[in-house]
């Protein structure tokens, strides 16, 4: 087998250990997809008849403003589950690095990066069944996105995508982290950025200078993308701009993480 | 592939430092094929260190190394094809059970359906097959240790690592452990075992160093480690006080054929004169451990009709070497970790007799 072929077959049985470790340990995925979905029902019931209604749409009292915020929020939350999803990532490379089997891996005449792509690929299966289970909760509570086909299948390449980069960074967050608790914490930008966004109310409304920020900020363009896969509105020149933030993501976090790993274990 | 008459392991003025704590200062080492190599000394000495450096977990500051013929430093991947470790810190995966983690091992060795077999037989040798499906969790301390142990066999390597295997082991485990390493040893493998425990590498090894500070301080044979040093002796226990006086003031007589001094007393580690221990009621009288002077001793205590409670005869062990090589008195003590077993700050007891 070529060097190539070893690199897959190690990743696919890192992704197997990853997979029964999921499994064994079920009770951190059950919190990472439910923090979306409590948000989703927040910012719906709670806060959607409230903020619906300022969006100035056709929205006809409380409950009028709740239907339309909940097609206005619900791209927001997707994106949520990413980064709650990566969130998980963190902890658990942290966690894997405090254990012993990793320096038996570093011993081993294997693909090094696998450790890393199994913990990446096991976070991107997380996602996409976290990404359903929230879909499945917006559309029975009234989400009603207007997507063809077509813009379905984008999505679901954009929604792949993004994941991945926030995955990889995450990977690397979670090797730099110097303790499990502390990897716990370095997550938290990534929960806070789509509020500082056009996410849960659009930038307008914002002041000034914080609607600079969130016009640039790499989560605009992104809730934006798949805002308008979803809804039809204009997406413009962000698709353009959520793949080039997606591609800088998970270049800089491959890299970051594979030169971390290879760093002398100091245990 | 390497020929039998390359060494397994080589290492020359080997070093390495944490920031300017001087870890390993300049160590050389030549461990013949088939052999059982022992790195000996206490806790923080550079026992992990070089196993470290060795099989490529960090690298050397200074000096070079050979495993099974590849440079560790240019050919890491060579080496870490060649070479098993089973390290000081418990390297198995606590989420997976016993199965899966060797089938984690043989997949990662691309064995195909082979390394289930192997797997499986690894569980059997190693007493592990009832557990097999339990979480490793679950295991306990030797029962983890030997799963360790069966991990690192899965792709039958010619050189294996074992950091303190025994570390924390009751005395059961710790047997079990050793016939292990025969075993392995009996099948051509190489190993390369660090202990802080004497008895330990006096059971296995072949050729031991005694690493203290980062510098290799004696190389030998057990039995060229035990001749360098006098420590042999006869210990008499008493029922009371005044028979211990009374054996006491019989051997401060002259001292008859065959109660020898210790052949070389070059050190001054053992004492010529016989030492009493009042809170024992034992009394230490040195011995060359030839029958001849025990029997002239036993004449002797008999000429003054002392009555004797118990007699036992020690050796010179690797307790003597250490305290005189090292200047420290046990690796035990030195490092705190304290043995299972064994206890006692005496050497061994190789027979007892009550007369």
């Amino acid at each position: 087998m070529s060097t190539v072929s070893y690199a897959l077959a190690d990743s696919a049985t890192m992704l197997r250990r990853q997979l029964i470790r999921m499994m064994r340990y079920p009770s951190l995925t059950v919190m990472l997809v439910a923090m979306p979905i409590v948000f989703l029902l927040l910012f719906v019931y709670v806060f959607g008849g409230t903020l619906g209604a300022g969006l100035g749409g056709a929205g006809d009292g409380a409950a009028g403003g709740r239907a339309e915020y909940i097609n206005y929020v619900t791209p927001a939350i997707i994106l949520m589950t990413i980064t709650s999803i990566v969130q998980g990532t963190m902890i658990s490379v942290a966690m894997d690095m405090t254990e012993g089997i990793i320096d038996r891996f570093r011993t081993m005449a294997i693909a090094r990066v696998s450790v890393l792509t199994g913990h990446v690929l096991g976070s991107l299966i997380q996602a996409v069944l976290a990404i359903t289970a929230v879909l499945g909760v917006a559309l029975l509570i009234g989400f009603r996105p207007t997507a063809s086909p077509v813009e379905w299948l984008a999505l679901a390449g954009v929604l792949v995508m993004m994941a991945f980069a926030f995955i990889w960074l995450s990977v690397a967050l979670g090797l730099s982290s110097k303790s499990v608790e502390s990897s716990s914490n370095v997550g938290l930008p990534l929960i806070l950025l789509p509020f500082l966004g056009s996410g849960f109310v659009p930038t307008d409304s914002m002041p000034t200078a914080l609607r600079w920020f969130a016009e640039y900020q790499p989560f605009t363009p992104l809730i934006e993308t798949i805002r308008g896969l979803l809804m039809g509105t204009p997406i413009g020149n962000n698709a353009v701009i959520a793949i080039g933030w997606c591609a800088a993501i998970t270049l800089g976090g491959y890299l970051w993480a594979k030169k971390l790993f290879n760093r002398e274990s100091t245990r | 592939m390497t020929t039998p008459s390359q060494p397994a392991i080589t290492a020359t003025g080997l070093r390495r430092s944490f920031g300017d704590h001087v870890v390993l200062d300049g160590i050389d080492l030549d461990v013949p094929r088939g052999t059982v190599f022992s790195l000996l000394g206490a806790n923080g000495a550079g026992k992990t260190t070089t196993v470290k450096i060795l099989s490529t977990l960090i690298r050397a500051g200074g000096g070079t190394a050979t495993v099974a013929g590849h440079d560790v430093s240019t050919a890491p991947d060579a080496v870490r094809a060649a070479i098993g470790v089973t390290g000081q810190f418990s390297a198995v995966d606590n989420l997976l059970n016993g199965q899966e983690n060797l089938f984690l091992m043989a997949d990662l060795h691309h064995l195909g359906r082979a390394g289930r077999r192997r797997a499986a037989d690894l569980l059997d040798q190693f007493d592990l097959a009832e557990a097999a499906r339990k979480p490793v969790s679950t295991y306990s301390g030797g029962m983890r240790r030997r799963l360790d142990l069966a991990m690192t066999l899965v792709a039958s390597p010619e050189v294996i690592f074992l950091d303190e295997p025994t570390t924390g082991l009751d005395p059961r485990s710790r047997r079990a452990m050793w016939q292990i390493v025969r075993d392995l040893v009996a099948g051509g493998v190489t190993v390369f075992l660090t202990t802080q425990y004497l008895d330990e590498a006096d059971e296995l090894a072949d050729r031991i160093a005694v690493l203290d500070h980062g510098r290799i301080v004696a190389e030998g044979t057990p039995g060229e480690l035990k001749r360098r040093i006098p420590g042999g002796h006869i210990e008499l226990r008493f029922a009371g006080p005044a028979d211990l006086e009374a054996a006491e003031r019989a051997m401060a007589q002259t001292p008859s054929r065959g109660v020898a001094e210790p052949q070389t007393p070059s050190r001054g580690v053992a004492e010529p004169q016989a030492t009493r221990d009042t809170d024992t009621l034992a009394l230490r009288v040195p011995h060359d451990g030839s029958l001849g002077a025990l029997k002239a001793l036993i004449d002797r205590l008999d000429a003054h009709a002392v009555a004797v409670d118990s007699l036992s005869v020690h050796t010179p062990d690797l307790d003597d070497v250490f305290l005189a090589l090292t200047g420290n008195p046990r690796p035990e003590a030195a490092g705190g970790n304290p043995r299972p077993d064994a206890e006692t700050g005496n050497p061994r007891p190789e027979k007892v007799a009550t007369p």
